[in-house]
């Protein structure tokens, strides 16, 4: 790799590369070599998607009509949430079963407050709040305690439940009457407004890529080839305009009434997806937790508020659960005591499917968004092709169980297996 | 000789009823390796917690750079330039090497991790102890061999700027060719001029790259001599307790 330098002419010889160096080849290769070495990042679920895409169209008329392709992106949504927002404690090797009736519970709470007559801003800060308040209160038990976050958050799963009875009585559902809320799944962004989202998405990427070039370059280090900025930001311009000139077109089944243009939803999650990948990757607490993953006896000694970083790990998971809980009332538009209790576990098995170690300090965001597209693609193609729901779990489950093993034996080929 | 970067006299810790320090003395200068030694036991760990804040000693008089000091916690250990490169040497396999080098001490520019810096100055640390084993600075630690991790470890204390370096048992789990490599890194270590301080069992590596070996015997330090100055069987003697210096 390291190629002699000429005559001594260097002032600084590199001896110790920064996996920056070489052409695009060199990078490709190198990419390559990280897989070989069971660091497959997003290549299975990204592979998963491609054929279960094609699979699916195949065999369904429906699945690839413009209808479906945006019925899917709502679908998706609420469990790309929930998927993201469990990654945080999977990132410390923890669990909360407790995400999706923790969000049920807030919404709850959002649909009282609304219904007594105060304006939805504040009952949706509240319903964060009642997130926030049980994410503190888990990881008091977990971080502090020392009860085993399935324990503890099994127990929350139980004894949340019983809340959601209690706050709406038996049986039956409440209709939340807040139009804003109910837009967020069901409206659409104006034509111009997709546009200008991919226009913010390929300027932000672009804007952050050059930057950080910009950086490495003031210090003298060397940069990656460019090409390979470019390549990634026409793929997203490419991939982003697909998507956008399809959900533009009008995909309403009866000639009446027109429906086309960008969920609203879809600018959410994004969001949340850029939100959370900056805190991971770019700020001291994205580090500690990573850290915290990976060795929390390391940490400890580096000086790290281990204890912190846990609690705050869960207090994130439990609010963002409850924007995911936000997506489905907003869906469904009503509330319901029975609310939560399955979903959380399809989004754990979305972020394994994804990509994120269940062993901790390993995966990212993005990857659990794939993996929780794989999920909603699953679930969606089986229904179109008339399956029951029966076998939608069972596929649902093989996948998970497939994830999970890739999971332990590339755990094992990176080396990672032995803490000693 | 000049002043020491650490002087322990009359050191003492005891757990309840049992004294295992019982009045220590030891003297560790800069730009010297010195080798602590002593069968299981003997207390050199708890002298070496008292050292990093870990364990307090419970009496006795430590003086830093001349000046009496009272290490009660970690971080004040560290901030007096104390590092202790402990055996299981906590690294993070999930993160690379800058990112283990800098852990708990990232750099920030504008409140986000300041990438550049400290890729630059982890691989000046490296650099500055001539380290060519370790082919990038971004790569996972997950994909180091042993001796590869404990260069990192040691590297990371160059970083801080150490005074004294405590190193426990660099060598234990290392083959022979990843010894030699560590051994060579401790000598350009202290060349550099921090005190390196060694935690050994291995007698072969403590008489090739210290200057002065420390034998502690049952909680006293039975005495404190440079390498050239003794042989391999006198220290064993040492050690065992067939052999002392005083009485």
């Amino acid at each position: 790799m390291s190629n002699p330098n000429q005559a001594g002419l260097n002032l600084a010889p590199q001896e110790i590369s920064s996996g920056h160096e070489g052409g695009l080849v060199d990078q490709v290769k190198a990419y390559f070599s990280r897989v070989k070495n069971g660091d497959m990042g997003a290549l299975p679920a990204t592979g998963a998607l491609l054929v279960l895409t094609a699979l699916f169209a195949y065999l369904s008329p429906y699945f690839l009509t413009k209808l479906n392709f945006a019925n899917l992106f709502v679908q998706a949504a609420q469990l790309t949430t929930l998927a993201i927002a469990l990654v945080f404690v999977l990132l410390i090797a923890e669990i909360d079963l407790s995400a999706g009736v923790a969000a049920a519970v807030a919404m709850d709470v959002f649909y009282l407050t609304t219904t007594f007559g105060v304006p939805w801003p504040i009952g949706l800060v509240s319903a964060l709040m009642v997130g926030v308040i049980l994410g503190l209160i888990l990881g008091f038990f977990v971080a502090k305690v020392g009860v085993p976050s399935f324990v503890i958050s099994l127990a929350f799963f139980l004894g949340l439940q019983g809340v959601a009875l209690i706050l709406l009585g038996d049986g039956g559902l409440f209709r939340v009457e807040v139009p804003e809320v109910r837009a967020i799944m069901n409206d659409t962004l104006p034509l111009w407004g997709g546009w200008l989202l991919l226009f913010v998405v390929v300027a932000i990427s672009a804007g952050l890529g050059f930057y950080d070039r910009f950086r490495r370059s003031a210090s003298e280090l060397v940069n990656r080839p460019v090409s390979l900025l470019l390549i990634k930001l026409a793929f997203i311009t490419v991939v982003g305009g697909a998507v956008i000139y399809v959900l533009n077109l009008n995909r309403s089944a009866s000639e009446v009434i027109e429906i086309s243009g960008v969920p609203i939803v879809i600018p959410i999650v994004l969001f949340i997806i850029f939100a959370g990948t900056f805190l991971l990757d770019r700020t001291k607490f994205g580090r500690h937790l990573y850290a915290v993953g990976g060795n929390p006896e390391a940490a400890r000694r580096a000086g790290i508020k281990v204890v912190r970083i846990r609690i705050t790990a869960f207090v994130i998971t439990s609010s963002l659960a409850v924007v995911a809980g936000l997506f489905h009332v907003s869906r469904i538009g009503v509330v319901e005591a029975a609310a939560g209790r399955t979903i959380v576990l399809s989004g754990v098995a979305a972020a394994v499917v994804g990509g994120v170690s269940l062993f901790g300090g390993r995966g990212r965001l993005v990857h659990a968004a794939l993996g929780a597209l794989v999920i909603s693609i699953i679930d969606n193609g089986l229904g179109l092709l008339g399956f029951s729901a029966g076998i939608s779990f069972v596929v649902t489950g093989t996948v998970l169980a497939l994830a999970a093993t890739v999971d332990a034996v590339s755990r094992r080929r990176g080396g990672t297996v032995r803490r000693t | 000789m000049s002043t020491p970067v650490i002087e322990l006299t009359d050191v003492k810790k005891g757990f309840g009823p049992v004294e295992v320090l019982k009045g220590v003395n030891l003297q560790v200068h800069a730009g010297k390796v010195t080798a602590l030694v002593g069968d299981n036991g003997a207390g050199k760990s708890t002298l070496i917690k008292g050292l990093s804040g870990v364990q307090p000693y419970d009496s006795g008089k430590v003086l830093f750079e001349g000046k009496e000091v009272d290490i009660h916690d970690p971080i004040q250990a560290a901030e007096l330039g104390i590092e202790v490169v402990y055996q299981d040497l906590a690294l993070c396999e999930n993160l690379d090497i800058v990112q283990n080098m800098f852990l708990g001490r990232e750099e920030l520019l504008q409140r986000t991790l300041d990438e550049p810096s400290m890729e630059l100055q982890a691989t000046q640390a490296l650099q500055s102890l001539s380290v060519r084993t370790v082919k990038s600075v971004r790569q996972k630690v997950s994909s180091l061999s042993g001796g590869q991790r404990q260069t990192v470890a040691i590297a990371r204390s160059v970083l801080r700027n150490a005074k004294l370096v405590i190193l426990d048992e660099p060598t234990a789990a290392l083959g022979v060719a990843q010894t030699e490599q560590v051994l060579n890194l401790v000598h350009r270590l202290a060349a550099s001029g921090v005190a390196v301080l060694i935690i050994s069992h291995n007698l072969a590596d403590v008489f090739k790259v210290c200057d002065e070996i420390a034998v502690l015997y049952l909680g006293r330090m039975v005495t404190q001599i440079k390498t050239s100055e003794t042989s391999q069987n006198d220290v064993v003697g040492y050690i065992t307790g067939t052999k002392s210096t005083e009485e």
